[in-house]
């Protein structure tokens, strides 16, 4: 096996010579810093740490989430998921359109929407954070009477166009203590996911021309693990030219969601205890 | 003792060597070590490139091989492409037959469902029906994010299997031979997907001949094929 040993001495040369650099720059910057040692405080562009979410797949047997409000009779909450955050963007559109941004500003017109509905409302995430799939998974399936539904832009489809995915039938299984199996908590929801689906896909279908009439089934990782009824709105697309286009339809699809929501309300028997079956 | 200006010039000069060298030498065995790693990866690259032989043989005979690609409609439906194919009669290599001419893609090239750069590396069937795919990571990278398009590379990949290699029942997605958990950030890789629940027994016909009748069907993790395993109705399916 040859190595290419000039290469690597290059290589290791400017990596020392950068690595003085900043070990000659470190002492420079704390000899500054010295007179004023003592003062304490954090700098001012000092990144804030956000709350994360400490809920684990365990929380499906009911543990109680970090952010997550008491658990109250009937359906009354949302768990609304702006997908992605963090480094992961999602889709990328030419423009420099990116998902995860996206998505969290319809979120704050959904959640307006789905408040003025006199439902109450969990954001699986704020700001620019990701927090795993479980950990979106458990703010919903810690809680009694919520539904889930998660927000997507899609890089694909008829721009203008909205659609509501609801997973696959699944094989419920069966656990020997009674509780659903964190990996398929979809399972016994699906139906219920499909009801729901339908309510919000028909009145996208009649805001947005071009989108589907009925809900679409497609194995949705987000879902698969969501012990509560749950649906993920996909939009299209990040491809648009400009980006007023998907800002238009915000709230036509706060609206969509929100009032499906209020409509599949009655149909829904919230089970007695977080992460039961319906 | 007071020590000439040139000796404390010498000693300086000397302790600043050290400490440069201090810092070099590790970079420099680290850099040695990445190095040597990566020329290793490049080799088994290279090995599994040279493994995967040329599938199609103009000697095998013609048959009507059925493609998915996107309809054109732009909502998210495939349509059925009949294409005069050379496939071999052997389920693994007619698989990877028909899966490598469904990535090099249809005529309209905005009907393509997977993306130009992505490559089957190694195609499997077990005993049971199971295939296992593992395509390069561009299947990953370069397929458009989103549910929509997602599903739309998976459908075409299982609908084209369960239409032309009836011996697979379900179907499972390795990237680079990795199991990953999703496709590109949406869709569902850590379970198997259903392609034809129907499927003859690898063992029992190797024939490959027998047409599918399941090639519209929708596909479902493979959790549905235990049930329908398990289902008296198709006691007839079980191996």
């Amino acid at each position: 096996m040859l190595l290419d040993v000039g290469r690597i001495v290059r290589n290791s040369v400017r990596e020392t010579f950068w690595v003085t650099v900043f070990v000659a720059a470190f002492f420079a910057a704390l000899g500054a810093a010295a007179p004023s040692a003592g003062q304490g405080g954090a700098p001012a562009g000092a990144p804030q740490t956000q709350p994360q979410p400490t809920a684990t797949p365990s929380a499906a047997s009911g543990t109680p989430t970090q952010n997550v409000t008491p658990p109250q009779a009937g359906l009354n909450i949302v768990v609304l998921d702006p997908a992605h955050g963090g480094t992961d963007l999602g889709a990328r559109g030419t423009g420099g359109i990116h998902e995860s941004d996206i998505v969290l500003e319809f979120a704050a017109q959904v959640r307006t929407a789905l408040e003025a509905q006199g439902f109450q409302v969990v954001q699986t995430r704020q700001g620019n954070a990701n927090p795993s799939f479980d950990d979106r998974s458990a703010m919903a399936n810690g809680q009694r009477g919520a539904i889930f539904v998660s927000l997507h832009i899609a890089s694909t489809g008829t721009a203008g166009t909205a659609r509501v995915y609801v997973m696959n039938d699944m094989a419920a299984g069966v656990d020997a203590t009674g509780l659903i199996p964190w990996d398929r908590a979809q399972a016994p929801f699906v139906s219920l996911s499909r009801k729901f689906g339908d309510q919000v896909q028909v009145l996208l279908a009649q805001r947005f021309k071009g989108s589907p009439a009925v809900v679409q089934t497609a194995s949705v990782r987000q879902l698969r693990t969501t012990a509560a009824p749950a649906i993920a709105v996909e939009i299209s697309s990040v491809t648009v030219e400009d980006r007023a286009q998907l800002d238009h339809m915000a709230p036509g699809i706060a609206d969509a969601i929100a009032r499906g929501a209020a409509a599949f309300r009655p149909s829904y028997v919230v089970p007695a205890n977080p992460g039961e079956r319906p | 003792m007071i020590l000439p200006r040139w000796r404390w010039w010498f000693l300086g000069a000397l302790s600043l060597a050290v400490v440069i060298a201090a810092i070099y030498l590790p970079i420099l065995r680290r850099n040695i070590k990445q190095a040597a790693k990566l020329q290793q990866r490049s080799e088994e690259q290279a090995r599994r490139e040279l493994t995967q032989p040329t599938v199609i043989n103009p000697s095998d005979p013609k048959v009507k091989a059925k493609l998915f690609w996107a309809s054109g409609a732009d909502d998210g439906t495939l349509s059925a492409v009949t294409v005069d194919l050379p496939l071999s009669s052997e389920p693994v290599l007619r698989a990877k037959q028909v899966l490598n001419t469904l990535l090099a893609g249809p005529v309209d090239t905005e009907l393509r469902t997977l993306p130009p750069d992505a490559a089957l590396l190694a195609f499997y069937l077990l005993p049971d029906g199971t295939a296992i795919a593992d395509f390069s990571e561009a299947l990953a990278t370069s397929i458009p994010s989103g549910i929509e398009s997602e599903q739309m590379a998976v459908d075409s990949i299982a609908k084209t299997l369960a239409a032309n290699v009836p011996q697979v029942r379900q179907m499972k997605i390795l990237i680079h031979g990795q199991e990953m958990e999703t496709l590109a950030g949406h869709l569902d890789l850590s379970q198997a997907f259903v392609v034809n629940a129907n499927a003859v027994s690898p063992r029992a016909d190797n024939a490959g001949t027998r047409p599918s009748t399941s090639a519209g069907q929708q596909l479902t993790p493979a959790a549905t094929a235990v049930k329908l395993a398990a289902s008296p109705n198709n006691a007839a399916t079980k191996q």
